[in-house]
């Protein structure tokens, strides 16, 4: 910017502008990357938080910390933030930074629509957190916001949510176009689709279920806006709507989200796990067409969430079959990935102990998701503790823990030193042992009966959650080790080289590290 | 694109195609969002799944009363958030045979001292025999107004079809009354005539 009354001559030597402005109108990949990881980590930590109020609350029976009302702010405000705020963000940032220098592109193809989602992001979690202080509270009726619980019911705040919504889907969908343009166009000669990596793969993909998915949220919570300010009766069945059509349309956003939420870390898995068991992936193509056939059938399973709501029996059997299906092309990417560590020569850096811990416990968590798809057993387990502890399953060590693995793996190309490792172990170890602690008791008590969304609870769970809130206490306050690891790193350190990793491919590990503010300007030839 | 990378590279397709075809999708999908709620409702009404049973029933052939099977069909009322009229069926159940007209009445009165309207909304189970309940003439099909203290008698004239799966015996036939608001004057003249109203001056 301070070149604008400048030469000519300096144009060519462009690097970051000085100051705010830098980052408030820049336009460049790594610097919007950057800008979206940490804004998904500080959205990680709040509503980490929040986590942290609901696990004291419910480490004993009764009421002790908050009252109900606010209790269900938090469980609907730690949903929504995790989902949109950190988990969506951190893989939209890693795409920003990694898609081009992996595809040898100088930028992502439409780098100011870039810079303008991810300001809206801020924008839109200002309006989500500041329902909390509004009169009547924060939305308090759970991250799926069930009309008319959320319509009739809602706190007046809840409009605000439903702008802050809007506001989200509008940036989602702009990184989506973005990636998708990117990918389409501005790969370096000789990069043909099949030879992308996995990460430029499942990204593309999630690209495509979030332009599919991400309007038909927009329109369902703009239906919910006209019930609750203009009249009208889209759920209200006093006005002949239905609450029941409201719960089919957002799982048809919802099923699919999920799956946003997880393929891009089955993509960075697949990049980690071939570099250190110096093996090429087993299976390059079953992954893709595996991952393009989860997010097919991603479309014909919501009603899997809607069984005790009343499916027919022949929906029930369709959405129960057509669930398990699913498992087929996830297990080929399981058995993917044990094949590729198969006699490989394996070291156990950081990255790559995330990544083990993915495989095994998003296996894990693909298994409960079994035992829920199965219709009859479902009817027991709806609504439980059981279904938390089956998505946190897939979400903490699936998709935060494929996060983690991902930023240790990069760290050293983006701030050109390398992490502490032992540090960075221990991170590792905690949060294993942390979210197991947490999550792993929880599977009992929703198995023996006690329901999901509430504040208090009968006596014989007390063991169960005191030792769930105690592994939820070390898994937060480890988070902020994280923290300190990275910070150390971007500060100094061992310097990295352009590889750090021996058995890394890619084009990312081709440019030095860090890597310049401009990389690929001539693209790189692809054999 | 800023850095005007000084090479060959000629994108294979242009960005403005790209977005193009995404923005139409996009638009599609959101458009697809709102399409649900008529499918919805199409779907539900063709395959009678959700318990909601079709509008008024016109048969040109006259139904045979099938008298080898017998099925009761019980009857509920409730009434929706905030409606304080009295509403209840004024018989529980009824026995029917497949085919046989029958005609049952529901007793609503409004208690308040407004005058208020009320729209009655059915629903049955099992919801497999929605497909084979069919009302002739229903209270639900229209609004009803009721003067304030005033009270009625509501008809349903009902038809069980005689292909009602033969597992079937029970059917049980939920009204839920919502309160509509206030009525306008011209409405409530016109069908309270209509509907034979009783006047309780009591």
């Amino acid at each position: 910017m301070s070149a604008v009354a400048g030469t000519h001559a300096q144009d060519h030597h462009h690097g970051p502008a000085r100051g705010i402005s830098r980052w408030l109108l820049t336009t460049n990949h790594k610097d919007i990357g950057s800008m979206y990881l940490i804004f998904s980590f500080t959205m990680f930590l709040l509503g980490g938080t929040m986590a942290m109020v609901i696990r004291a609350e419910l480490f004993q029976p009764g009421l002790q910390i908050v009252q109900p009302e606010f209790f269900n702010q938090m469980t609907t405000m730690h949903g929504l933030i995790m989902v949109f705020g950190a988990v969506m963000p951190a893989f939209v940032g890693l795409a920003n930074w990694m898609i081009p220098l992996m595809i040898g592109a100088p930028d992502m193809a439409l780098p100011r629509m870039n810079n303008w989602s991810f300001w809206l992001l801020p924008c839109a979690f200002l309006i989500l957190v500041s329902t909390l202080f509004m009169e009547g509270g924060a939305p308090n009726f759970g991250w799926t916001f069930y009309a008319p619980l959320s319509t009739t019911y809602g706190p007046p705040s809840t409009t605000f949510f439903i702008f802050a919504i809007h506001i989200m889907g509008v940036s989602s969908i702009m990184g989506a176009i973005n990636v998708i343009a990117t990918v389409l166009n501005m790969r370096a000669p000789g990069m043909t689709l099949m030879k992308m990596p996995m990460f430029v793969w499942t990204w593309l993909i999630t690209a495509f279920l979030l332009i599919a998915v991400m309007p038909v949220l927009a329109g369902v919570v703009t239906m919910m806006l006209m019930d609750i300010n203009f009249g009208t009766s889209f759920f209200n069945a006093a006005g002949g709507g239905d609450p029941v059509l409201f719960q089919h349309v957002f799982w048809f956003f919802g099923h699919p989200e999920v799956y946003i939420m997880i393929l891009p870390a089955f993509g960075a898995i697949s990049q980690i796990i071939p570099a250190f068991s110096r093996k090429r992936l087993f299976g390059y193509a079953s992954m893709v067409y595996a991952t393009g056939a989860i997010a097919l059938l991603s479309f014909l399973v919501w009603a899997h969430h809607m069984f005790t709501v009343g499916v027919p029996l022949a929906g029930q059997l369709f959405f129960m079959y057509a669930t398990l299906l699913i498992a087929v092309p996830t297990g080929v990417k399981v058995f993917n990935w044990v094949a590729t560590m198969f006699r490989g020569s394996l070291t156990f850096e950081a990255p790559m102990l995330f990544a083990i811990a993915f495989v095994i416990l998003f296996s894990i968590g693909g298994f409960s998701g079994l035992m829920l798809a199965i219709a009859p057993a479902d009817f027991q387990y709806h609504d439980t503790y059981f279904v938390v502890a089956h998505f946190h399953y897939v979400l903490v060590p699936g998709a935060i823990f494929g996060i983690f693995a991902s930023a240790y793996f990069w760290l050293p190309k983006w701030t050109g030193y390398m992490y502490d490792e032992t540090l960075a172990k221990t991170h590792f170890w905690l949060s294993f042992v942390g979210m197991n602690l947490a999550f792993f008791p929880m599977h009992f008590l929703g198995l023996a009966g006690m329901p999901r969304r509430i504040p208090d609870y009968a006596l014989q769970f007390a063991d169960f959650n005191m030792v769930s809130s105690i592994g939820a206490f070390m898994f937060g306050a480890t988070q902020l080790l994280f923290l300190l690891i990275v910070v150390k790193c971007a500060r100094g350190g061992v310097k990295a080289p352009a590889k750090p990793w021996e058995g890394a491919e890619g084009l990312e590990w081709t440019v030095p590290s860090p890597a310049p503010y401009h990389t690929f300007t001539t693209p790189p030839d692809v054999k | 694109m800023a850095e005007q990378p000084a090479n060959k590279t000629v994108p294979p397709r242009s960005n403005a195609r790209v977005i193009g075809w995404c923005l139409a999708s996009v638009a599609g999908m959101f458009a697809f969002g709102f399409a649900l709620v008529p499918l919805y409702d199409v779907f539900c009404e063709i395959t009678g799944i959700n318990g909601k049973t079709s509008g008024r029933y016109e048969s040109t052939e006259r139904p045979v009363a099938d008298m080898s099977r017998t099925i009761k069909v019980q009857f509920l009322a409730q009434n929706g958030p905030d409606m304080p009229w009295i509403f209840r069926p004024v018989a529980r159940s009824v026995e029917v045979h497949p085919g046989e007209a029958t005609t049952v009445n529901f007793y609503a009165e409004n208690p308040t001292d407004r005058d208020m309207v009320g729209q009655a909304v059915p629903s049955l189970s099992p919801s497999e025999g929605a497909l084979y309940f069919h009302k002739t003439e229903c209270f639900c099909f229209n609004q009803q107004p009721l003067a304030a203290g005033q009270n009625t008698e509501m008809p349903l004239v009902f038809i069980v079809d005689q292909d009602l799966p033969s597992h079937i015996t029970k059917l049980t036939l939920s009204y839920t009354l919502y309160d509509q608001g206030e009525p306008q004057a011209a409405v409530i003249e016109t069908t309270s005539t209509k509907n034979k109203t009783i006047i309780d001056n009591g």
